[in-house]
């Protein structure tokens, strides 16, 4: 096996030493280490019958001989052996075009294997510069120009330069190819050009400014212009070696891999990661205690608590993540609601007496044992730089929730909320099925809105049928759900916030913004999607979040943490809460080391 | 085997007795959560522990074997009925009703069921309330569960149509409804009965497959299906044994029906 081969490399210095007598003749005192270091009998007999020498000299002759030894190795084998790397995937990635990404598997495989020209680290999330040396956006917003590091190469052999950089982009942005990391790039209908100012130069203009365009680049893998290979040859640290499909896929180093370590050795240390396509997390749990799997991302909380009481070790809580849980209301106009039931929905005060009256302690402490955050906006505080830091969890009260209902006209009237014209106020929470997570999270909130008097219905269904009445016939009351954030900046979230959108979940493709609040948040948006001074997006952006808790369309509820487990043998492991969470610096792990 | 039926009859009057005194057994009730002993493994004050919510297991498992006990035999009857309606009715007349009876019976018996019950659970209208999620769990289940009955019944009421006795009855100019009411509805009992009981354990199960689906019996209410839900997953079979019981008890339950059906086949036969 690849992995007990790595093992047997990294203890190279003794063994070679055993199959080289004639470096250590002489040295009688290395027999000491014998059984330490596994010297051959041979070799300590032989050092046994040599010449004593002065403890002294002896040490640095000793010594200086080992040095030699190691400076006589290429600097590469000190980066081999690192060992494989296994962990699986939860569905087939559904290709290795690196512009057509869409799926969390294909994600992985191209964080793993693509080169991009920035970088932003997961741990700082601070953009950092990878194939280009150093970067600038123009103060329009609309042109980034790089500056490529010289003298690199794609996995197989073919040289890099600014022209893969601008065939890349052609390819990115060719409308024909419908690439959704293209998608993110277009804020107006135009050509993107690009220019080859020197083989390491180049810049590429946009028709209009492009927010935070720098981070975007994050997400592009740079294809070679040349290579026969077309996107199998890359510029990251592994290349795909093999795939069998529904099975597995296997990435080994790539041997052009430009980056070194701080000592100069080059990296990655791994030899190879083995990907198994596992959909059943269960199976995947049990592979990961029986060794046969090294990390496991996005853990169950409840697998979390059983692994860290038996090996507390292996379990990583990175904190709050970017993935909310929320609920809203159905606020279209043309739903096929009563028209009294319109009217709670639409009223900005019965949302945040609803909101008010949800105990998201209790969700985060009782659903999610602890390893959730009571959500306070839109953004979680895991994003350091958008989230506004001067918004406050919301306040469970179920006493100030019913007085605000009062004053809407609401009464309580043998332990049942009855509005202004006598209606019972009931309604019904949707949620997917088999998400045992959000199904408890309904039930809880069912019993909470039981103390001010409103009967909730949960139902559960299966995620197609919920998705046609959410999006097709708008037949339901309020939905809870998830939205899994992968990107930092609002810019990501415009099909959500803007009016118009079809993702505006609670009243989608507005003709023109029904409420004065959506009116604005529109307009902000596209005020911070249009600006590229990041203090300005930023008080854009911290006004929206404002006016969305003000306002309450969606009831955010918690921010899930982010969990991982990563097996003992596995070193340099730092999981954070960005995706890919326990890998994003794959390239410096090592399995089984020492 | 006789010993084995009494012993099969007195668990299942144990476990009915149990679930229908469960408001005394367990007073605080199926929905109350203990928010603050969310997932407390058994004590003297919850006897199963409680589920990840923080409600009593005992509680819920008794409220559950109810549901479960009491509906799965009304959507037996149900199906049992439009069974001998559809199977019987057919098997006596004969002729083109018969084969257009059996063409509908072919037509739902080939139907993917799990996707059609997914589909008509998702047509219902959204604000129900737990206790009518339920009923209309069962009532789809036995509006759907009929047709393997029904073929069985058109089989038996076609020989008997054609049996001695029957022509006999004929001869003395006894016809129609009359004819069916005395002389075949009688014989079609044994086989009626036998479908009954046949069908409660099928409904359990289908119950509980629906359960495990999230599709079943509306939270907070319990039913042998959703409290199923709680053993998904490798935490759960590896430990927690408190919460195999409602799987023991569906086991000793359905083991129980099958013995008391081996008495109707051989009655039926």
């Amino acid at each position: 096996m690849m992995r007990r081969r790595s093992d047997t490399e990294f203890s190279f210095a003794p063994s070679g030493l055993a199959d080289f007598p004639s470096a250590t003749h002489g040295l009688r005192p290395f027999g000491r280490l014998r059984a330490g270091c596994g010297l051959h009998s041979f070799a300590a007999s032989r050092l046994a019958q040599s010449r004593p020498l002065y403890p002294f000299a002896r040490r640095v002759l000793a010594s200086l001989l080992v040095l030699v030894f190691i400076g006589l190795l290429p600097v590469g084998s000190w980066a081999q052996g690192g060992g494989q790397l296994r962990f699986c995937l939860r569905a087939e990635p559904k290709t290795f075009d690196p512009l057509k990404v869409e799926d969390d598997a294909s994600v992985s495989i191209r964080y793993l294997t693509g080169g991009v020209l920035v970088r932003l680290n997961r741990q700082t999330q601070v953009l950092e510069p990878e194939l280009a040396q150093s970067w600038k956006v123009s103060k329009d917003g609309r042109q980034i120009s790089f500056k490529l590091r010289a003298g690199m190469s794609f996995s197989d052999g073919t040289p890099f330069s600014a022209e893969d950089v601008a065939y890349t982009v052609r390819q990115l942005m060719d409308p024909a190819l419908h690439s959704p990391t293209g998608d993110a790039f277009r804020s107006a209908p135009g050509n993107v050009e690009t220019k080859i100012i020197s083989p390491n130069q180049i810049s590429v203009t946009f028709p209009a400014p492009v927010a935070g365009l720098d981070r975007l680049f994050d997400q592009v893998a740079i294809l070679s212009a040349h290579s026969a290979k077309k996107e199998m040859a890359v510029l990251g640290p592994f290349v795909v070696a093999d795939y069998k499909p529904g099975t597995n896929v296997l990435l080994k180093r790539n041997p052009n891999y430009w980056e070194t370590d701080t000592q100069g050795r080059k990296l990655p240390y791994l030899d190879s990661i083995s990907l198994d396509i596992q959909p059943n997390r269960d199976v995947e749990m049990l592979r990961f205690k029986r060794g046969e799997v090294d990390l496991i991302n996005s853990l169950d909380s409840e697998y979390f608590d059983k692994l860290a009481v038996t090996s507390p070790q292996l379990v990583h809580d990175a904190g709050a993540s970017l993935d909310s849980e929320q609920m809203w209301f159905n606020e279209v106009a043309k739903a096929p609601l009563p028209t009294y039931k319109k009217n709670w929905f639409r009223s900005a005060a019965f949302r945040r007496a609803i909101s008010q009256a949800i105990n998201r302690d209790d969700l985060s402490r009782v659903v999610f044992r602890g390893h959730a955050q009571p959500a306070v906006g839109p953004f979680s505080p895991a994003n350091k730089f958008w989230f506004n830091s001067k918004l406050k969890p919301a306040v469970y009260s179920p006493e100030a929730s019913l007085k605000a209902l009062q004053a809407e006209g609401f009464r309580l009237e043998n332990g049942a909320l009855k509005d202004r014209g006598g209606n019972d106020v009931v309604f019904s929470i949707i949620t997917n099925s088999g998400n045992k997570y959000r199904e408890r999270m309904a039930v809880l909130i069912q019993e909470d809105l039981q103390k001010i008097g409103i009967h909730v219905n949960v139902v559960t269904l299966d995620f197609p049928s919920l998705i046609e009445r959410m999006t097709q016939t708008f037949d339901y009351e309020a939905i809870l759900l998830g939205l899994t954030n992968v990107g930092l900046d609002p810019n990501e979230e415009m099909n959500v916030w803007l009016s118009s959108s079809e993702n505006h979940q609670w009243n989608p493709q507005q003709k023109t913004p029904e409420t004065a609040w959506e009116a604005e948040i529109d307009r902000l948006m596209r005020a911070q999607a249009s600006g590229v001074d990041a203090k300005k997006r930023k008080e854009s952006f911290d006004r929206v979040q404002e006016i969305v808790v003000e306002q309450a369309p969606f009831i955010f509820l918690v921010n899930r943490n982010a969990l991982s487990a990563v097996s003992n043998p596995v070193q340099g492991a730092s999981p954070v809460i960005l995706h890919p969470q326990t890998f994003w610096n794959a390239e410096r792990m090592t399995v089984g080391a020492k | 085997m006789k010993t084995g039926r009494r012993l099969a009859c007195l668990v299942l009057v144990l476990v009915v007795g149990a679930s229908l005194a469960a408001g005394w057994l367990a007073p605080p009730g199926y929905a109350k959560q203990y928010r603050e002993a969310a997932g407390a493994a058994p004590s003297a004050q919850h006897w199963l522990g409680t589920d990840e919510i923080g409600r009593d297991r005992f509680a819920r498992v008794l409220y559950g074997t109810r549901i479960s006990l009491l509906l799965a035999p009304a959507a037996a009857l149900l199906s049992t009925l439009l069974a001998a309606v559809v199977g019987g009715l057919a098997g006596y007349v004969g002729g083109v009703w018969a084969r257009v009876a059996m063409a509908v019976t072919d037509l739902f018996l080939s139907l993917p069921w799990l996707f059609l019950l997914i589909t008509v659970r998702a047509l219902l209208p959204l604000n129900v309330s737990p206790l009518v999620s339920v009923m209309v769990t069962f009532l789809i289940l036995g509006a759907l569960g009929w047709t393997s009955a029904a073929r069985v019944l058109c089989t038996t009421a076609a020989t008997l149509r054609g049996s001695d006795f029957v022509c006999q009855a004929r001869a003395s100019g006894i016809r129609g409804a009359r004819l069916f009411w005395i002389h075949v509805l009688p014989n079609l009992k044994p086989v009626l009965y036998a479908q009954f009981w046949i069908s409660i354990p099928v409904f359990i199960l289908s119950e509980a497959n629906l359960g495990i689906l999230g599709l079943g019996v509306a939270e907070p209410m319990p039913s042998w299906g959703s409290l199923l839900r709680e053993l998904e997953g490798m935490v759960s079979v590896s430990e927690e044994p408190s919460k195999f019981v409602p799987l023991i008890l569906l086991v000793v339950v359905v083991t129980a029906f099958q013995f008391l059906l081996s008495r109707q086949e051989e009655v039926a036969a």
